[in-house]
C-alpha cells in the first residue's frame, strides 16, 4: 500500500521530471497562458539568448490587461498599450503560438478563457504571469502565477524549478444562506485566516458546500486563494467538472474521453491523507460580505459597523487598519450599508462569467441605478460570456438599468486601460482586490459578490442584497 | 544574473505588514517593455504628495537612505500580483536584499531571479535591524556565511534554499541550467506523456 496523498502530491508526483537531494524538484508544465504584460521582456531574453521556444503548441495567447473596453475597431488611444500588444502579436507569429485577437469573439480574461477553451483540465500543471492563475484549481489542475523570468523559463524548457508547498485543507460544510455566493464564501475564508493564512500552501477546498458550487462559483474561490496568500487553490473534479469540460474545443474527443475520464478520477485526497493546516467554516453562518479596508482581509458581513482600530490585537493590524480608514475616508463605527458609492464594477477573472452576470441582472432586471451613481461598468469576461448574455437579454437588463454593457478584458479591476476609478471617488466592485490604488490612483475599492453590487447600484449604497430580495418577495 | 556575496549598506526600514505588488510598483508603470527605469515609480503612492511633489516624511526621499541597498520590511512582503516589476523596481532603486519576517511566495520567486536575497528572520530579530537602519548604522549581508552582522558585531544567522543559494552565489542563468542537466529527462517526460494523453499535444 503505497502513502496516502493529498491532490496536490498527487498532482506533483506526476509531473516530476527531477528531484534534487535539496528537496526542490524540476516540474513539467503542461498549459502556459499567455498575456501582453508580463511576456514582453521574457521574449525578448529568450531570444537574445538563442533560444526557442519549447512547445507552442502547450502555449495560448490573448492580450486582455491593455484592451480598451469600447469600441474596438477603433485605434488602441495608449501608444505604451499599443505597443504591449503590438509586441504580443509579433512575438506568437514569431514563436507560432495560438492567439486570441482583439477581434476574435473567444478574446477575453486569460482565466476566464482557459476554462472556457476546455484547455483547462484536471491534473494538468497550468501557469501563467498573472497571480489570479489559481483559478484554474477549481478543475482539479495545478494553477499558479509565475514571474516574467519563470515565463521565460516555461517557454524554453516547459519545466520549473520548484519548492513542493505545504498542504492545506479549507473545508466548507452545510449550505450557502439564499443571497450568498462565492465571492462571499472566498472573502470570509479570507477575513478568518487573513492575507498570509496560506503563504507557502497549496489550499484545497472541500465540504459540501465547496461540492454544491456550480464551475463559475468554484472558480471563484480558487481565483481567491492568492488573496488569501496560497499558492494556488485546488477542487477535486467531480461530475460538474466532467460536465462543464465535455465538448470544449480543446478537451480529448470521442474515443480519448474515457481515457481521459478514467484519470480525472484518480484525482482526489485519499482518506488518510495528511495536511499541514487545516480549517472549518459552516456555510450556513456565512453572510454577505463586504471589503472595508485596503487588504482583502479587512472585510466584514454587510450587517456590520467599520471596526475600531483598536480592537485588533496585533499592533501591526492596528495600524494597518488606521491607515486604511484615512485611505477610505471612513471613520469607525460606521454601518457598512451607511456607505454611499460612485461607481460600481461588474467584471474581472473573479466575477465576470455568464453566472455571475446573471446574478446581477436578476437583481437589476426592471430597476434603475441610483442617481448618486456616477458610473455602472459591466465587462463580460470574454466575447464567447457577451454572446451568450446578449442572447439570453441580459444585455438590455444591464443597460436599461443605466449600466454601460462593454467589451472583454480586465478593465477597471487595475485601470492598465482607460477605465479608472478617479481619485477619491468609491467603487463597489465584483474583483479581488482593494489595494491603495489598486482601481487608478487614489481610487476606493469595496469588494463584493455581483448580486451585491447590482444591489449597491440601485440604492447608492452598500447594500444587504437580502433586503432586497425580501422586499422583492413582500411586493410578490 | 548578477552573484550575490556580500552587502554592506546602511538599511532602509520600512516596517509595514502586508505591503502588496501594487503599492511596490502601480500597475500604470506595467506598460514598460523593458526591465529597467522601474525606480522613479517604485512606492510611488507613499514617496509622493498629493500635488505630485516628493513627500519628504517618505523614508524612500531620505538622504540617509539614498544608496541604501538592503530594505527592512514588515511581514507577507509583495503579497498580491505576480509581477516581477516589483522585483524590477527594487533592483532598479539598488536593492540587493530584502529582509522580513516573511514573504509573498512568487514575489521572493521574482526577488531571487533578479538577484535579490530575501531573508525571513523574526519579527522581533527585524525590528532590532530596522532599527539599526534608523540610527544610521550598516548592516552586513554575508550570503556565504548566512548571516547577518550588525555595527556591534551581533550576528545573526538565516536559512535559504540550498539551489537558491547557489544560484545567488554564482549568478548562475537557471534556463541554461536546466536545459544543460535535464534536456534528455524533460525529452522522456515528453514521449511518456504524448502515449498516455495524447491530446495535450497539439500538431
Amino acid at each position: 500500500m503505497s502513502n496516502p496523498e493529498t491532490l496536490y502530491d498527487k498532482i506533483w508526483r506526476r509531473h516530476e521530471v527531477a528531484k534534487s537531494d535539496d528537496g526542490s524538484a524540476l516540474i513539467y508544465i503542461d498549459r502556459h497562458l499567455v498575456h501582453e504584460v508580463t511576456s514582453p521582456q521574457a521574449f525578448e531574453k529568450l531570444e537574445l539568448d538563442g533560444r526557442k521556444v519549447r512547445r507552442p503548441d502547450a502555449a495560448l495567447a490573448v492580450p486582455d490587461h491593455n484592451v480598451p473596453t469600447t469600441d474596438r475597431s477603433q485605434k488602441i488611444a495608449d501608444p505604451l498599450s499599443k505597443k504591449q500588444i503590438d509586441l504580443l502579436r509579433d512575438n506568437v507569429k514569431r514563436w507560432n503560438i495560438e492567439l486570441y485577437d482583439m477581434l476574435d469573439s473567444r478574446q477575453g480574461i486569460v482565466h476566464v478563457i482557459g476554462p472556457e477553451q476546455g484547455f483547462t483540465q484536471p491534473g494538468l500543471t497550468l501557469v501563467c504571469g498573472d497571480s489570479h492563475t489559481s483559478t484554474h484549481g477549481a478543475f482539479g489542475a495545478l494553477a499558479f502565477g509565475i514571474g516574467t523570468s519563470e515565463v521565460e523559463h516555461v517557454l524554453v524548457t516547459q519545466t520549473l524549478t520548484l519548492k513542493k508547498s505545504r498542504n492545506m485543507r479549507v473545508t466548507v460544510n452545510g449550505i450557502l444562506p439564499k443571497g450568498v455566493t462565492a465571492k462571499d464564501m472566498a472573502l470570509a475564508i479570507i477575513g478568518k485566516i487573513g492575507t498570509a493564512g496560506a503563504t507557502g500552501h497549496v489550499i484545497e477546498f472541500t465540504g459540501d458546500a465547496v461540492r454544491s458550487l456550480s464551475m463559475e462559483g468554484r472558480m471563484t474561490l480558487c481565483n481567491m486563494s492568492i488573496e488569501a496568500g496560497g499558492r494556488a487553490g485546488l477542487i477535486a473534479p467531480d461530475e460538474t467538472t466532467f460536465a462543464y469540460l465535455k465538448g470544449r474545443p480543446f478537451t480529448p474527443k470521442a474515443g480519448q474521453w474515457e481515457q481521459a475520464l478514467s484519470v480525472w478520477k484518480t484525482l482526489y485526497s485519499d482518506d488518510d491523507a495528511v495536511f499541514d493546516k487545516d480549517v472549518t467554516l459552516d456555510a450556513s453562518e456565512i453572510e454577505p460580505q463586504v471589503t472595508w479596508g485596503t487588504s482583502p482581509e479587512q472585510v466584514a458581513p454587510i450587517g456590520a459597523v467599520i471596526p475600531d482600530p483598536t480592537i485588533f490585537e496585533d499592533a501591526g493590524k492596528q495600524e494597518a487598519a488606521s491607515r486604511a480608514l484615512a485611505y477610505m475616508g471612513l471613520q469607525p463605527g460606521m454601518p457598512l450599508e451607511s456607505i454611499a458609492v460612485d461607481h460600481v464594477f461588474i467584471g474581472s477573472c473573479t466575477n465576470s462569467r455568464i453566472e455571475d452576470l446573471r446574478e446581477a441582472a436578476s437583481v437589476l432586471r426592471g430597476k434603475k441605478i441610483a442617481s448618486g451613481i456616477k458610473q455602472a461598468l459591466v465587462v463580460p469576461g470574454s466575447g464567447l460570456v457577451k454572446h451568450q448574455a446578449e442572447a439570453e437579454g441580459l444585455d438590455k437588463v444591464f443597460l436599461d438599468a443605466g449600466f454601460e454593457w462593454r467589451e472583454p478584458g480586465c478593465s477597471m479591476c487595475l485601470g492598465m486601460n482607460p477605465d479608472k476609478v478617479p481619485p477619491g471617488a468609491r467603487c463597489a466592485s465584483t474583483s479581488n482586490r482593494n489595494f491603495v490604488g489598486r482601481q487608478g490612483p487614489g481610487s476606493r475599492t469595496h469588494l463584493l459578490s455581483p448580486a451585491m453590487a447590482a444591489a449597491a447600484a440601485i440604492t447608492g449604497h452598500l447594500t444587504d442584497i437580502r433586503t432586497i430580495a425580501r422586499l422583492e418577495e413582500g411586493a410578490a | 544574473m548578477e552573484p550575490f556575496q556580500r552587502v554592506t549598506s546602511i538599511p532602509t526600514p520600512f516596517l509595514r505588514d502586508n505591503v502588496d505588488t501594487d503599492v511596490i510598483i502601480p500597475a500604470e508603470w506595467l506598460k514598460t517593455v523593458s526591465r529597467s527605469g522601474l525606480a522613479k515609480g517604485a512606492f510611488s503612492s507613499i514617496r509622493t504628495l498629493e500635488n505630485g511633489d516628493p513627500d519628504p516624511e517618505s523614508v524612500f526621499n531620505q538622504p540617509a537612505y539614498k544608496d541604501s541597498q538592503i530594505l527592512v520590511a514588515g511581514d507577507n512582503f509583495g503579497c498580491g500580483s505576480s509581477r516581477e516589476h516589483a522585483a524590477w523596481a527594487l533592483a532598479d532603486l539598488g536593492y540587493r536584499c530584502v529582509i522580513a519576517p516573511d514573504f509573498a511566495d512568487i514575489f521572493a520567486s521574482n526577488a531571487f531571479k533578479n538577484g535579490i536575497l530575501t531573508i525571513s528572520l523574526d519579527a522581533d530579530i527585524v525590528a532590532e535591524l530596522a532599527a539599526e537602519g534608523e540610527a544610521g548604522r550598516a548592516l552586513v549581508v554575508d550570503l556565504d556565511a548566512q548571516t547577518v552582522t550588525r555595527a556591534d558585531g551581533q550576528c545573526h544567522p538565516f536559512t535559504l534554499d540550498p539551489f537558491r543559494r547557489r544560484c545567488l552565489l554564482e549568478g548562475l542563468d537557471e534556463v541554461g541550467l536546466t536545459l544543460q542537466n535535464h534536456g534528455p529527462a524533460i525529452a522522456a517526460f515528453e514521449e511518456r506523456q504524448k502515449l498516455e494523453m495524447p491530446w495535450l499535444y497539439r500538431g
